[in-house]
């Protein structure tokens, strides 16, 4: 097996503030290998989009990545500094938002912008920087890229600027693009045209993409495996029929029966109770303790370490929900 | 449909009859004096609802679709009684009340309560959780000052709220938290309907779970009737006894939410089914209608689906499809059912 492009191990970011520490990821390990789709599921303050910063070394203090390792093709990137890492991001890291007016300035026009990626890491000249950005504009599926390219962002609808913004990523054939809830601001027949050009350029290029989430459904359909996310930790990870159909961590089952669809209309949710703990003040033992209804002595004390079954699966979990009582 | 829905179906709470609503934005000095000049400024008119009917009737659940622009949340306001139409009439039990006066329109107004999307901007900062509650009924007669806190109380533990929490600011809650008390609050004064303006759509996905539980337990304690606004078609199928599917300021197709789930007539409604993501472990390739919603300041003419529309043909463009009744209650706004597009 050839080396995965992304291997995250044990990573740890902590904020240091006032009212003390938060750890916001503590203990996320994860691998995305060439042209495969994570998707990372979690609610808010799960830690998915602080993952997704600290991979791109974008974590400004009171943060600080504590522990564990990040490697991008084999090489360690956590202990970079900052004008290393300016080499990589962009060029082999990219990354999209969920709103596209974070990554476009609006007072500069779209040309100005993306020439100005392309020049930031390769020596060309400007004429053959701009043939690069109308082809990337083209492949998002811009009609009439090159007209496009000399307009200003507010020129462009919600959709089209998250194109833009994809095009972004995609001027340097990244090995990796983090995408952080990017379609969630879209109406759905929009998400589904940014959905389906993602799927045809990731297959085109192989690039890795890491999906982070709060809907379930929309990975459902795109990723390869799903990892899911709660008060900091992955709790499970595995294929997405794995995780979608026989879901071992009760979180995760809890999560898919809160979505309408997969309940019988008209009938009540199948609820988790409460809600997520503060990532501030999180109990001693198992973070979903307080809301499980398996938990036990055990998952009061001892918080369970995220652990491979069978299937290649992992979940964290001492009382996983056997393939029986799952379905 | 619920038992409690059963009961009361036949009585009609509120029906919108040919409502449009139009929002113009008049020429400043500046512009006017341009034009003395020979500048072409013109007033910009927004038609954001237009022509569209609509009932609820007792407990009864419709939900009202559409993609953002497409003039369901001002359709919802109008219901509410928070505009009034530009034309049409909103009947409230029978009595017209688009032309009444305050006093008259008293039953209207605190019969039909409205649940705002973003708990933060709709709950005052500065105001403590109790008195945001309690300050309705309290300036309707409904309870006094003396009985205000078990009044709120009440209501507090009725949408899953601890009643220590009344002295609270709104900044003290979670969001899931402040979801319960914008509807504590829309439920103080004892309303018929409720209009739910994407009351669930900043909701985690277990916090929105229960947040529809709830408003499902309150419909079935209450006999409350709802007015579902939202984009989210999982939301809308699960809770819903009929729909409404809007584009751009016009119903397209209206049903029993079963029937349009699994017999869509309307090519956008069709689309719109097709593009939900589900919750299936397979891969999938997302196919899509192209093209966005058109600006709703220059609708296109005819069908407002046409220039996305896979199946259209010259007529769409030329003439405004007329709504087609079909079986089972159901009702489409398309030439093809008409019969023919050319």
């Amino acid at each position: 097996m050839t080396r995965p492009v992304l291997e995250v191990e044990n990573l740890a970011t902590h904020f240091f503030t006032r009212e003390g520490v938060v750890k916001a990821v503590d203990g996320v390990s994860f691998s995305v290998a060439a042209g495969e789709v994570l998707g990372v599921v979690g609610e808010s303050g799960s830690g998915k989009s602080v993952t997704g910063f600290s991979i791109m070394g974008l974590i400004d203090p009171p943060g600080k990545i504590v522990s564990g390792s990040i490697r991008l093709a084999g090489e360690e990137i956590t202990a970079r500094d900052d004008v290393a890492m300016r080499k990589v991001r962009g060029k082999e890291l990219a990354m999209i938002f969920q709103d596209p007016m974070m990554t476009l300035n609006p007072v500069l026009r779209i040309d100005t912008q993306m020439i100005e990626a392309v020049l930031a890491h390769d020596n060309v000249s400007e004429e053959a920087a701009r043939t690069r950005c109308i082809e990337a504009l083209a492949m998002v599926g811009i009609p009439s890229p090159a007209e496009r390219l000399v307009a200003y962002p507010h020129q462009f609808s919600g959709g089209m600027r998250q194109r833009v913004a994809i095009a972004i990523a995609l001027l340097h054939r990244p090995k990796l693009i983090i995408a952080d809830e990017p379609t969630t601001a879209l109406d759905v027949t929009i998400q589904s045209q940014i959905l389906a050009e993602v799927q045809k350029l990731c297959a085109q290029t192989g690039t890795a993409l890491l999906w982070i989430t709060h809907d379930l459904a929309v990975v459902a359909g795109l990723a390869d495996r799903i990892a899911v996310m709660y008060a900091g930790r992955v709790v499970e990870e595995g294929s997405v029929e794995h995780v979608l159909e026989k879901p071992r961590h009760p979180y995760t089952s809890g999560l898919i029966g809160s979505v309408p669809s997969a309940n019988p209309m008209g009938r009540r949710l199948r609820q988790i109770p409460g809600s997520t703990p503060s990532p501030g003040r999180l109990p001693a033992g198992c973070a979903f303790e307080p809301r499980c209804g398996f938990s036990t002595e055990l998952c009061r004390q001892e918080r369970p370490g995220i652990a491979p079954d069978a299937s290649g699966a992992r979940v964290a979990c001492h009382h996983p929900l056997s393939m029986q009582r799952a379905s | 449909m619920s038992s409690a829905a059963m009961k009361t179906a036949n009585l009609e709470l509120v029906r919108v009859q040919k409502v449009s609503k139009r929002f113009t934005r008049s020429l400043d000095f500046a512009a006017k004096l341009a034009n003395r000049f020979g500048a072409q400024n013109r007033e910009i008119t927004v038609h954001a609802v237009d022509q569209v009917d609509l009932a609820v009737r007792d407990g009864e659940v419709v939900a009202l679709v559409g993609e953002s622009g497409c003039g369901k949340s001002t359709l919802g306001r109008i219901v509410a009684g928070i505009h009034d139409p530009s034309d049409g009439k909103v009947f409230w039990r029978g009595q017209d009340v688009t032309t009444q006066d305050g006093a008259q329109r008293h039953d209207f107004v605190l019969g039909a309560q409205m649940i705002f999307q973003d708990p933060m901007s709709s709950l005052n900062p500065r105001i403590r959780a109790g008195e945001i509650v309690g300050e309705a009924p309290r300036v309707h007669g409904m309870t006094n000052a003396a009985g205000q806190r078990d009044y709120v109380a009440e209501l507090f533990r009725r949408v899953g709220l601890d009643p220590d929490y009344m002295r609270r600011y709104p900044h003290q809650f979670s969001g899931g938290q402040r979801a319960r008390i914008g509807i504590a609050r829309a439920l103080a004064v004892n309303p018929k309907l409720l209009i739910c303006d994407e009351s669930v759509a900043a909701l985690d996905v277990s916090i929105q779970a229960q947040v529809l539980n709830l408003f499902m337990d309150l419909r079935q304690d209450l006999g409350l009737a709802y007015l579902f606004i939202s984009h989210d078609l999982g939301v809308v199928r699960h809770i819903s006894d009929r729909i409404l599917i809007m584009y751009l300021g016009r119903v397209i197709e209206s049903g029993p939410t079963k029937a349009i789930f699994e017999d869509p007539v309307h090519p956008y409604t069709r689309a719109l089914l097709d593009n939900v993501p589900r919750l299936e472990a397979k891969k999938r390739s997302f196919a899509s209608i192209k093209g966005e919603i058109p600006s709703p300041i220059n609708p296109p003419p005819g069908c407002h689906f046409h220039p996305r529309c896979p199946l259209a043909g010259p007529r769409c463009s030329r003439e405004k499809p007329k709504e087609t009744l079909l079986y089972g209650g159901r009702m489409v706004a398309c030439h093809l059912q008409e019969g023919t597009v050319q």
